[in-house]
C-alpha cells in the first residue's frame, strides 16, 4: 500500500517538475537557450496571483488569467532587452549569463516589493480531493489539476507546432535561423512569440507549484526551475512529451529514493540517475540523436 | 622586446598585470591606506582569480561548458581542511603543512576530475553542461551527510549522524556533517595566494601554448577533423578536464584555509557558485585569461562597493551584469566600439603624423 | 577579431581601474572616518550588526534587523547608552561565511564598538573567529550553534543547539506526550542536525521510542510526504520538527492532506508560523514548539514591544526579533555596567563588556532576570508554547 503511496506522491510531484519543465523545453526548443530566468518568472506568476486574490480580490480564475497576461508581457520584455541584443554574440553562452543576471534581477525585485517573509499561497484549485481504496489513498485535487494541465498543454502545443502557421515558422527556426530568414519568415518575432508563450506556461506553473506547495518566498522558483531544467534535459531537452515524462520520472525518482534508500541522500541519487541515464542514452529519454557530419 | 613572438609579449603582460596589482596592494597596506573590507578580500580574490582562470581552460581552451566546477573546489576544501585539521599537532610548521594541504587538495580534485571526466567527456554541449551540474550537486550533497570522527582507535566514519560515530570519550569529530569542519588554520595569506595565481597561469598558459594545447583547441575547434588527424581525443580531453579541476582544487585550499568554518552550503559549492564562476568566465572573454582575472576582481569587488545602497544592492548588481553583458558581447555594442576605437585611432595617427 | 578581443580588454579593464579608483577612495574615506571618528567619537556608540537580507535566510535577518532597529530608536529616545546617543549600521551577510567576514571588516571600517551578530551559525562561526582576533565584543541574537561562542568575547541570547535538542527530549519525556516519536530534519543544515543529535541522544535516558527519523536537504524541500508517510506507518504519535516554520507550514499542510495527524513538536524556529501570510491556522492547531518568546504574552514589556513593533513594521514579531531586542538592551546593559565611553577602542570596549556581561541581568523580552555565564550561554527557561484556536498559549 505504502508503495502506491509513495507512487501517487512521486507523480503529484513529478506533474510540477513536468509543468516547468514544458516551458524550458520549449524555449530551449526553439531559442536554443537555457532560460535560467524561468524559474523566477513563474515565481512572478505566483506572486501576481497571489496579490490579485488577497489585495485586489479577484475571483482565482481571473487572477491566473491577470497572471498568464502578465508573464506574458514580461517575458517579451525580458527577450527583448536583455537576450535578443545577444542572439547573435560570438558565443551562446553570452545569452545563459544574462539570463542569470535576469533571474538575479527578478529575485531582487521581487524581495524589495513582497518582503522575505514566506506567504503561504491559499490553493486556487477548486478541484476536489480524490480518495481510493476507502480512504487509504488520496490524490489531491492539485495533483489531478496539474497533470490534466499538464496533458493538455502538451498536446495543445504539439498541435499548435504542427498544425498552426506561427508553430511552423518555430519549427523552422529552430531548425536553421538563417535559412528561415531566407524563407521570408520574421525570425525576430518568432522567437518573441516563444518567449510568450514559454513564460506564459511559466504564470501556470506558478499557479499550479504554488497550490501543490503553498510557500512562497522571492526564492521559491529558483530550486524548482533548476530541477525542471534537469527534467527537460532527462526526458530530452527540446521534446515536449519528453518534459512531461522527464518531470514524472524526476519526480517518482525523487520520491522513490527518499522512500526505499536514504532521505538524506535524495539529491545524489537524483543525479545519480540522471548521469546513468545520460551516458546510456546521451541525448535524454525522447532526445533525437543527430548525427554530427563533416 | 622585438624577439618576443606576440603571444610569450601577451603572456607576459598578463604576469605583469598580477604581479602590479600585488605590488600596488601591498604599497597600499603598508601605508595604512586600504581598509579592512579590502585586506579581508584579498585571500578570497585569489581564490576566485584561479577559479576563473581553471574554468576557462574548460570553458575557453577544451570548449566545453562546465556546470559543477564549484564541485572541485568542494574537493579541494575539504580533502585539505581536513588533513590541515589531522595534522595541527603532527606538523606544526605552518609552511609545510598548508603545502602538503595543497598537493592534496589539488590532487584529490584532479583524481575527481578525471573520475568525473571519463563518462562526462563522452556527452556535447548542453547534456555534459548538465551532468557536470549534477556531479557538483552529488558532491555537495554527499559531504553533507559525511561524519568523520577520530579517537585512540583511529578514524570512524558515518553517513548519518554524529552520534553513530560511536568515539570514545576525548574523541574529536572533524567533519560533522552539515557543519562541516570547523577549526581550520587560516593559512591563507595574500602572498601565497599571488604566488598561487601566477603558478596556475604559468600552468595554463603554457598547456594553451604547447603541443598538446594545440590538440586540445583543435579538438575544440573541430572534434571529426582532429580525430582525423590522429589525435587522441579522450586523453587530450580528459587532460585539460582534470588539469581544471585540479587548480579548482587549489582554489578550495585557499578559501578553506581563509575562514575558520567550511561548510557545503549551496551558496559556496552549489551550482550557484559553478555558475559564478562562469559568469567570470563568459563576462571576461572566453579564452581569454586576462579577461577572467579583471571579472572576477571586478565582480567579487561590486558587492561590497554597492554595500552602501543596502536594500538595493544586489538589484543594482544584477542590473550591472546584465549592462555589462550586453555591453561586451552584444553584436552592435562591438560594432560601436570597434566605430568609436576606429576614429579614436585615426585620431591619433593623425595627431601622430602632425607631430612628425 | 583580435581587434574586438583587444577592445574589449581595454574597456573591462578601464571599468576595473574606475572600480579599484573607487575602492581605493573609499578606502580613503574609510581612514578618514577614523580620524574624525577619533575627534567626534565621544559623541555616538557605534553597533554593528549582521545578518542575511538578501538570499533564502532573508526572513531571518529582516526580523532582526527590525527588532534591533526598534531597540536602538528607543533607547535613543531614553537618552542613550549612559547619555551617548546609539548609532546601529546593519549590514548583509546572504547567509554565507566569506560574505559574512566581508561584513564584518565594513563595520570595522566604519569604526564599529560591539557586534551584534551574526544571524546565522555557519557566518556566525566564521566572524567569530575575526572578531576574536580582533578582540570585538560579538553577541548573537539567534547563532544558535555551539561554536558560534566558543570564544570569551561572544555570546548569544538564544538557546544552543544542543540545549534545544536536550530539552525538547526531557520535556516530550517526562511530560509523557507519546511513546512513539518521529523525527523529521534538515540534513544540509546546520541548526536542524544540531537540534536533532543532541534529541536522539537525550531520549535514549526517555521514556519514548524514536520509531522513524527522516531527513531532508535544502534542495528537496517542497516535498515531504515521504517522510511523513514513514511517520505514519511506524505508528508515530508525536512527530518532531527541529527546523524553521517556513518548512514547516508545507509540512502540516501535506500532513493533513494525507490525514495523518500526530502531536507536532518544534523548536524556536517554528515561531512565526502564525504569521505566515495567508497560512490555514487550523493546520497549526495543537502545534507545540519551544520558544524563548511569545507575542501574546500578557507581560507589559512585551506587549509594550509587539505593539510598537506591529506599528513601525506591519507584522507580529518572531522570536528573532525579540531575541535581536533584547541584544540590544544587554550591550546598551554591559555597555553601562562596564563604564564603557565612546572613545574606547573596540578592543578596550571588548575587555570592559565581557566582564560586565556576567554581571548584568536584564528584564527583556525573552526571559525575565536574563543573566549571562562565561561560556556565553544565556540562562533562561525555556517555555511551551502551544497553537489553540489559532493563537500562541503557554504551557506549563
Amino acid at each position: 500500500m505504502s508503495f502506491i503511496s509513495y507512487l501517487i506522491n512521486g507523480i503529484s510531484l513529478g506533474s510540477v517538475y513536468a509543468i516547468i519543465a514544458l516551458g524550458y523545453t520549449m524555449v530551449y526548443g526553439i531559442a536554443k537557450m537555457l532560460n535560467f530566468a524561468h524559474g523566477d518568472v513563474i515565481m512572478i506568476g505566483a506572486y501576481v496571483v497571489m496579490t490579485a486574490i488577497a489585495g485586489a480580490g479577484m475571483p482565482p480564475l481571473l487572477a491566473v488569467l491577470l497572471a498568464v497576461i502578465f508573464c506574458t508581457v514580461l517575458g517579451v520584455v525580458i527577450e527583448s532587452v536583455a537576450y535578443r541584443p545577444l542572439l547573435n554574440a560570438a558565443s551562446s553562452l553570452a545569452v545563459l549569463i544574462t539570463a542569470i543576471g535576469v533571474s538575479y534581477l527578478l529575485q531582487n525585485v521581487a524581495l524589495l516589493i513582497f518582503g522575505a517573509n514566506t506567504k503561504s499561497f491559499s490553493s486556487v484549485v477548486p478541484v476536489p480531493a480524490l480518495a481510493l481504496a476507502g480512504g487509504a489513498l488520496t490524490i489531491s485535487g492539485e495533483t489531478i489539476v496539474t497533470i490534466a494541465s499538464c496533458i493538455v498543454i502538451m498536446i495543445g502545443l504539439t498541435l499548435f507546432i504542427k498544425k498552426s502557421k506561427a508553430g511552423q515558422a518555430m519549427l523552422a527556426v529552430s531548425e536553421d535561423k538563417g535559412a528561415a530568414q531566407l524563407m521570408g519568415i520574421n525570425v525576430n518575432g518568432t522567437i518573441a512569440l516563444t518567449f510568450a508563450i514559454g513564460s506564459a506556461l511559466a504564470a501556470v506553473a506558478g499557479v499550479l507549484l504554488c497550490s501543490a506547495y503553498p510557500s512562497l518566498t522571492p526564492y521559491t522558483g529558483a530550486m524548482p526551475g533548476i530541477k525542471a531544467f534537469v527534467a527537460a534535459v532527462f526526458g530530452g531537452i527540446g521534446s515536449i512529451p519528453g518534459a512531461l515524462i522527464g518531470g514524472i520520472l524526476l519526480g517518482v525518482i525523487e520520491i522513490f529514493g527518499k522512500a526505499y534508500i536514504s532521505s538524506q541522500m535524495a539529491d545524489a541519487i537524483v543525479f545519480g540517475v540522471l548521469i546513468i541515464v545520460l551516458i546510456v542514452k546521451p541525448t535524454g529519454i525522447l532526445g533525437k540523436n543527430i548525427q554530427e557530419k563533416v | 622586446m622585438k624577439k618576443m613572438s606576440k603571444t610569450t609579449k601577451d603572456n607576459m603582460i598578463t604576469y605583469l598585470m598580477v604581479i602590479l596589482i600585488f605590488i600596488v596592494v601591498q604599497i597600499l597596506t603598508s601605508t595604512g591606506n586600504v581598509s579592512s573590507l579590502l585586506q579581508g578580500l584579498l585571500v578570497p580574490l585569489c581564490a576566485y582569480i584561479i577559479l576563473a582562470v581553471s574554468l576557462n581552460l574548460t570553458v575557453g581552451i577544451l570548449g566545453e561548458l562546465s556546470l559543477g566546477h564549484a564541485g572541485f573546489m568542494c574537493v579541494g576544501a575539504f580533502t585539505s581542511a581536513f588533513f590541515s585539521k589531522c595534522a595541527m599537532e603532527a606538523i606544526p610548521v605552518t609552511g609545510l603543512r598548508y603545502f602538503i594541504a595543497l598537493l592534496i587538495g589539488a590532487a584529490a580534485a584532479g583524481a575527481c576530475g578525471i573520475l568525473i571526466g571519463i563518462p562526462v567527456l563522452r556527452l556535447k554541449g548542453d547534456y555534459l553542461a548538465i551532468v557536470t551540474l549534477a556531479f557538483g550537486e552529488i558532491i555537495k550533497n554527499i559531504v553533507n551527510v559525511l561524519f568523520i570522527g577520530k579517537d585512540e582507535n583511529g578514524f570512524h566514519f558515518s553517513t548519518k549522524d554524529s552520534l553513530s560515530l560511536g568515539l570514545e570519550d576525548g574523541g574529536k569529530v572533524i567533519i560533522n556533517g552539515p557543519q562541516g569542519i570547523t577549526g581550520t588554520p587560516k593559512d591563507s595569506t595574500f602572498i601565497i595566494g599571488v604566488a598561487l595565481i601566477l603558478v596556475t597561469l604559468f600552468i595554463v598558459l603554457n598547456l594553451m601554448h604547447s603541443r598538446s594545447g594545440r590538440a586540445i583547441m583543435a579538438i575544440r575547434d573541430n572534434r571529426i577533423a582532429a580525430e582525423s588527424v590522429g589525435i587522441n581525443i579522450t586523453k587530450y580531453k580528459l587532460m585539460a578536464f582534470s588539469i581544471s579541476a585540479a587548480l579548482a582544487g587549489v582554489a578550495g585550499v585557499i578559501y578553506a584555509h581563509n575562514l575558520a568554518t567550511l561548510t557545503a552550503q549551496p551558496k559556496n559549492f552549489g551550482y550557484n557558485m559553478s555558475i559564478m564562476i562562469l559568469v567570470f568566465v563568459v563576462l571576461g572573454g572566453i579564452g581569454n585569461m586576462r579577461g577572467s582575472i579583471i571579472a572576477a576582481i571586478i565582480l567579487t569587488l561590486l558587492p561590497e562597493l554597492l554595500r552602501s545602497l543596502s536594500d538595493y544592492r544586489m538589484l543594482i548588481y544584477a542590473v550591472v551584469l546584465i549592462v555589462m553583458m550586453l555591453f561586451n558581447w552584444s553584436p552592435k555594442a562591438i560594432e560601436w566600439r570597434e566605430k568609436f576605437s576606429a576614429k579614436f585611432r585615426r585620431g591619433k595617427n593623425k595627431s601622430a603624423k602632425e607631430a612628425a | 577579431m583580435k581587434m574586438k578581443k583587444a577592445v574589449s580588454a581595454i574597456l573591462v579593464a578601464a571599468m576595473a581601474m574606475t572600480l579599484m579608483a573607487g575602492c581605493g577612495s573609499k578606502s580613503d574615506s574609510g581612514s578618514d572616518k577614523a580620524a574624525d571618528a577619533g575627534s567626534e567619537s565621544g559623541s555616538v556608540f557605534k553597533i554593528g550588526a549582521i545578518g542575511p537580507v538578501t538570499g533564502g535566510a532573508a526572513v531571518y535577518g529582516e526580523a532582526v534587523k527590525n527588532g534591533a532597529e526598534l531597540a536602538v530608536k528607543e533607547i535613543n529616545e531614553a537618552g542613550g547608552i549612559g547619555g551617548t546617543q546609539v548609532e546601529l549600521k546593519y549590514e548583509d551577510d546572504e547567509h554565507d561565511a566569506e560574505k559574512a567576514v566581508n561584513a564584518y571588516n565594513t563595520l570595522k571600517d566604519w569604526g564599529m564598538h560591539a557586534l551584534l551578530g551574526t544571524v546565522t551559525s555557519a557566518p556566525c562561526v566564521a566572524v567569530g573567529e575575526v572578531a576574536q582576533a580582533d578582540n570585538t565584543f560579538m553577541l548573537t541574537p539567534s547563532g544558535t550553534a555551539v561554536e558560534c561562542v566558543q570564544y570569551d568575547n561572544a555570546f548569544r541570547v538564544c538557546f544552543s543547539d544542543p540545549m534545544q535538542g536536550l530539552e525538547s527530549a526531557k520535556y516530550i519525556g517526562e511530560k509523557g506526550l507519546a511513546k512513539k516519536v518521529a523525527a523529521i530534519y534538515d540534513s544540509s543544515d546546520v541548526y536542524s542536525t544540531g537540534i536533532y543529535e543532541a534529541f536522539v541522544k537525550e531520549a535514549e535516558n526517555q521514556d519514548f521510542e524514536i520509531v522513524a527519523a527522516e531527513a531532508f536537504t535544502a534542495e528537496a524541500k517542497t516535498d515531504f510526504s515521504v517522510q511523513l508517510q514513514k511517520a505514519k506507518d511506524a505508528g508515530a504519535e508525536l512527530v518532531f520538527l527541529p527546523f524553521y516554520y517556513t518548512e514547516a507550514s508545507l509540512v502540516l499542510k501535506q500532513a493533513a492532506g494525507m490525514k495523518f495527524s500526530p502531536i507536532f513538536f518544534g523548536c524556536d524556529g517554528m515561531d512565526g508560523i502564525l504569521a505566515v501570510e495567508g497560512f490555514d491556522v487550523d493546520l497549526a492547531n495543537n502545534l507545540m514548539f519551544m520558544s524563548p518568546f511569545t507575542p501574546t504574552s500578557e507581560d507589559e514589556t512585551i506587549q509594550k514591544f509587539v505593539k510598537d513593533y506591529e506599528e513601525a513594521y506591519g507584522q507580529t514579531p518572531n522570536q528573532f526579533a525579540a531575541d535581536a531586542y533584547d541584544g540590544v538592551y544587554a550591550i546598551k546593559a554591559a555597555m553601562e555596567a562596564g563604564e564603557v565611553t565612546a572613545d574606547m577602542s573596540p578592543s578596550d570596549v571588548c575587555d570592559a563588556m565581557k566582564e560586565a556581561m556576567l554581571e548584568i541581568s536584564i528584564d527583556g523580552v525573552t526571559a525575565k532576570g536574563l543573566t549571562w555565564e562565561a561560556s556565553g550561554e544565556p540562562s533562561k527557561e525555556p517555555m511551551v508554547v502551544k497553537i489553540e484556536n489559532g493563537d500562541y498559549a503557554v504551557v506549563e
